[in-house]
């Protein structure tokens, strides 16, 4: 691989022990991958911020990271915690934990890294522009950013993200190169999603069927940026996809389109039917369920105030909790929907999510979400799950 | 003695030697290594309860958490980690961790490393990529 002589200096540690590390990560993996050389990277999204998930190990790692004043050199994001900031206490989390997850934020913090805690950095000011090079982590951000923005990434892991931020490259392969981004299986869909759950079980069905691809999606009516981004976090929880496209509505499908690259591409068409199974398969049962979790990813506004609609002031009966972005609840606060959903017994949680939260002690049995990629996390984890569109979750949270 | 020497990509480079511990299966560092012991603890795994601390260690590739990653750092720290990694097809998880640490990692071999390593063979990883395997009597 090549190397500028700044970069070289990087490697043999004459900017000191932490860029040297990161920056012989970066050319590990760029040689892996045949990486021919770095380029420079405009924003980065780090992922491994929640305490439950990185453990001491990270916390450790991190703290070495820190302790010779280096500084993102971009603008820098990180995903969801384990847990609200400033409302821990009152979610069953215990004070060590409470402490540790504080001392990772306080890390993220030192670097210079802006520390929203969310895993749509693109509604909290960390939004690339078109062919931009990012280093985005958070498997759903990245597919966003890449589809939806048709900025350029590949799909980072937590240090590698890290190592981006402070040395401000990565290494050029994959995602990166135009010949990458064209898409490689045509999906016909035969039908007309009905909500956003719809659109989740969409992704992670075609995600599962055509790992690695990158779809171009057709017959798809999508109105808007909250069922892209659904879709996307479906793909990319199933199937490590990173890119897809769709006809006459994300912006490079066009490029696709017009070049008659999709006459010689193999099709598949996909009706409510494999929607349905694939929905059977994903659910788990019947009994023990008491928990609604809605916000995989990370509510927009726009889904608070359909959330509050559709609550309607009933009054919750089971346990509830949506999570957003600090950003986007400030907003949601200021018009007067976070005191609506609170009224009615739910929590609305800033800084995490369930996935990522210690929920083993939140007395949870069954999950019914909004969100395949949720339930696909959730289940893993040993939780039962059931995806339900939002209307169902909310008539199931109000029920006795 | 018979000596063997097999050209592969160097990722992490530097020089070591050591005896190899050699599976093959894959190796989840997250959950399947301890790495205060260094022994893995993978239950059913062909190398459970082996010690891979001062090893060449030689399997097919990563699986499992990337927080593998941040384990294998953490075990070069403790004194834990192997000496060095031969994988058969690196990933990721393996390379970030090897990087950051700063263990050797060698893959993509010109012979199958999982055939013509046994465990208990003495191995040197010199510069670029070149191994010397000194097999076991």
């Amino acid at each position: 691989m090549y190397l500028k002589r700044e970069e070289e200096k990087m490697l043999d540690g004459e900017y000191g022990e932490v860029l040297a590390k990161c920056m012989r990560l970066l050319v590990t993996v760029g040689e892996l991958f045949e990486a021919k050389k770095l380029i420079n990277v405009k924003s980065c999204h780090i992922s491994g911020v929640s305490y439950k998930n990185i453990g001491d190990f990270g916390l450790k790692l991190l703290k070495e990271f820190t302790v010779e004043n280096v500084r993102v050199k971009v603008k820098t994001t990180i995903n969801p915690m384990g847990m609200d900031r400033s409302l821990w206490f009152k979610l069953n989390i215990d004070k060590d934990f409470a402490k540790k997850q504080f001392k990772i934020l306080s890390l993220f913090n030192k670097i210079g890294a802006r520390c929203e805690c969310t895993c749509t950095p693109y509604l909290a000011g960390n939004k690339p522009k078109m062919g931009e090079n990012i280093a985005w982590a958070e498997t759903s951000a990245a597919i966003y950013a890449n589809s939806v923005l048709a900025a350029r990434t590949n799909r980072e892991s937590g240090l590698s993200a890290l190592a981006s931020a402070l040395t401000g490259k990565t290494p050029y392969y994959g995602y990166h190169l135009s010949e990458n981004r064209k898409p490689t299986i045509h999906i016909k869909v035969k039908f007309k999603p009905l909500n956003q759950s719809e659109l989740s079980i969409l992704g992670y069905f075609i995600g599962k069927a055509f790992p690695n691809s990158v779809p171009i999606f057709s017959g798809l009516n999508v109105n808007n940026l909250d069922e892209l981004k659904i879709l996307g976090s479906g793909l990319a929880s199933s199937g490590n996809i990173a890119l897809y496209h769709v006809e006459e509505i994300t912006p490079e499908a066009k490029i696709f389109s017009k070049k008659g690259l999709l006459k010689n591409l193999e099709k598949f068409e996909v009706s409510r039917f494999e929607i349905k199974r694939c929905l059977e398969e994903l659910n788990s049962g019947e009994e023990d369920f008491n928990s609604i979790f809605l916000g995989c990813p990370h509510y927009s506004l726009t889904q608070l105030k359909n959330l509050s609609k559709s609550l309607n002031n009933k009054k919750i009966v089971k346990k509830f909790y949506v999570s957003t972005s600090k950003r986007v609840y400030a907003k949601a606060e200021k018009l007067g929907i976070i005191s609506k959903i609170l009224k009615c017994g739910g929590f609305v949680l800033r800084d995490t999510c369930m996935v990522v939260a210690p929920i083993e002690k939140f007395k949870i049995k069954g999950i019914i979400t909004d969100s395949a990629k949720a339930a696909y996390y959730l289940k893993n984890m040993g939780f039962k799950v059931k995806v339900k569109s939002l209307e169902e979750c909310v008539k199931f949270a109000v029920e006795n | 003695m018979r000596i063997l020497r097999v050209k592969g990509r160097s990722l992490v480079k530097g020089e070591s030697e050591g005896f190899a511990l050699v599976t093959s299966q894959p190796i989840s560092f997250f959950g399947g290594v301890n790495p205060k012991t260094g022994l893995i603890i993978e239950k059913g795994h062909e190398l459970e309860n082996a010690k891979i601390t001062g090893k060449i260690l030689v399997f097919p590739y990563g699986k499992g958490s990337s927080v593998g990653a941040y384990v294998i750092y953490s075990m070069a720290k403790l004194g834990t980690a192997p000496k060095a990694i031969i994988n058969r097809e690196t990933e990721v998880i393996i390379a970030s961790g090897c990087a950051l640490a700063n263990i050797p990692l060698i893959d993509k071999l010109k012979k199958d490393p999982i055939k013509v390593i046994r465990t208990g063979d003495y191995v040197k990883i010199l510069k670029n990529g070149l191994i010397e395997i000194r097999k076991k009597r």
